[in-house]
């Protein structure tokens, strides 16, 4: 069966997508399906350091859309996770380099012989978010629970829609449940009454996601993390399992719980 | 001189009048009558209305058979003479306008109507960088969201939740109207006058916004109003 094409998304810069991009690729190709990573934010680009696969970059998407490379020779394969390959974005261009035909040209050639090829697209609503939606078979808006981040995935969604790529299915990242509890963050309630489109996962706010992300390990790999493991739901929910939702209320409590215990210091 | 005789469209078919005079006058001026428009009567459901004449049996009679020669089918005679109406009923004639039956009277609506003037209705959800300009009334089944903006010359009808922006009556008609499901814009302008609503806090009810005196007037959407 040739590949799935899903684009990551938000609008808002700095809400996960990158994050998001690297932990859905790794779950992934923990089960066992050949994914290809492809880093559209071309001139600020972070893939490869999520991955951990910074030192090993050769030839990035620019020199394959210009012929300079094969594809083959653009892709590294992740040290960790024999089926999990990615091309990196340039870094001394700029989105303009690529063309929205240029990515479906790409797409279409990495379909055969891989079951997923997520593009990692770029903050904004230019050329960069135009090319990596283009060749895309599902949309992933990923928005925090912040009015900011909200209102672009808002947007960001009108223009999927009117890419004919609706409806987009929404991540939401960073919630940190204890902040909904006193009202003082958006519920994802809130969320979804605005958006209207529908919800494939939460990612609880957990500091360990950033380190792992520092070290180019992605925390989906980490079989007792809880973000981890909302990200391995939201893979298996991608592939069309259901998977119920986590209740992250009661995860907190139970923490709470078991910190007490052990300390005190709730 | 010849007695009147008036031929026109109804409902059933055609209404023949005959004026006063004697009858046999009056008869051969409605033939005279009905042999020049042969062409446009034949066929037709005729009903007759004699007036003052007073009619026996054998007159009215020959009458319908003459008219049933001439291909029309007379199945009305109405008459100010009940010894007239005694007699068409006597032949299986009726004497009465059928009334027409009250359903299919198209009732008019307690509104006012205004015919001719444009308006569209978007059946979508309006997100926010989506503006939206009409030159009339708008209706949008769906929502507008918080930076979704709607500029209509006439009234804005969302059936769904509004918090975006909108200005109805954009070209200065200062009877545009508001209404929403839930009212709760982020600005709402009607003709020249701009209103930040208060933040609404419990469960939104529908709600009509319109100018009075000049202030934009936020009220409980009410059918009865």
């Amino acid at each position: 069966m040739p590949a799935k094409v899903l684009t990551i998304t938000s609008g808002k810069g700095g809400v996960g997508k990158t994050t998001a991009s690297a932990n859905l690729a790794a779950a992934l190709a923990a089960e066992g399906k050949k994914v290809v990573c492809i880093d559209a934010d071309i001139g600020l680009r972070n893939l490869d350091l999520i991955l951990g696969l910074e030192n090993r970059i050769v030839y990035d998407l620019v020199d394959v859309v210009e012929g300079r490379c094969r594809v083959r020779q653009a892709m590294i394969r992740h040290k960790q996770l024999p089926t999990l390959f990615l091309i990196p974005a340039a870094q001394t261009r700029d989105k303009t380099s690529v063309s929205p035909s240029d990515m479906i040209r790409l797409c279409s050639e990495l379909r055969e012989g891989h079951d997923w090829i997520l593009i990692d697209s770029p903050a904004g609503i230019e050329r960069g978010f135009r090319n990596a939606v283009a060749p895309s078979d599902i949309v992933l808006v990923v928005t925090n629970p912040e009015v900011s981040a909200v209102r672009d995935a808002d947007r960001i969604i009108g223009l999927i829609e009117a890419e004919e790529k609706g409806p987009p299915r929404l991540m939401i990242n960073r919630l940190n449940p204890e902040m909904v509890r006193r009202g003082e963050m958006l519920s994802p309630r809130d969320v979804l009454e605005l958006l209207a489109i529908d919800l494939v996962g939460i990612v609880p706010e957990d500091e360990y996601v950033v380190m792992a992300s520092n070290r180019g390990i992605p925390v989906a790999l980490d079989p007792k993390n809880h973000a981890g493991q909302a990200f391995r739901n939201i893979a298996r929910r991608l592939q069309g399992h259901p998977v119920p939702f986590m209740d992250l209320d009661r995860k907190d409590g139970f923490l709470g719980r078991l910190s007490r215990m052990l300390g005190g210091k709730a | 001189m010849a007695p009147d005789i008036r031929i026109k469209g109804i409902r059933d078919g055609l209404l023949i009048t005959v004026g006063d005079g004697e009858w046999p006058r009056a008869q051969t001026a409605l033939f005279d009558q009905m042999q020049q428009r042969a062409s446009f009567i034949h066929g037709a459901r005729i009903t007759l209305d004699v007036g003052n004449h007073i009619l026996h049996a054998a007159e009215l009679g020959k009458l319908r058979d003459t008219l049933s020669e001439m291909g029309v089918n007379l199945q009305i005679v109405l008459s100010n003479s009940p010894i007239t109406e005694t007699t068409a009923q006597s032949l299986g004639l009726g004497t009465r306008l059928s009334k027409p039956h009250p359903e299919r009277i198209a009732r008019p609506l307690d509104t006012n109507v205004r015919e001719g003037e444009p308006g569209i209705l978007v059946h979508r959800t309006l997100r926010s960088g989506y503006k939206l300009e009409y030159p009339g009334h708008v209706t949008i089944v769906g929502d507008v969201n918080p930076g979704a903006e709607v500029v209509a010359s006439g009234s804005i009808l969302v059936w769904g939740r509004l918090r975006g922006v909108v200005h109805a009556g954009a070209e200065g008609n200062e009877e545009a109207f508001v209404c929403a499901l839930a009212l709760s814009p982020t600005q709402l302008r009607i003709a020249g006058q701009i209103a930040i609503p208060p933040q609404h806090t419990g469960t939104p009810k529908p709600e009509i916004a319109f100018l009075r005196d000049g202030q934009v007037i936020a009220e409980p959407w009410d059918v009865k109003r």
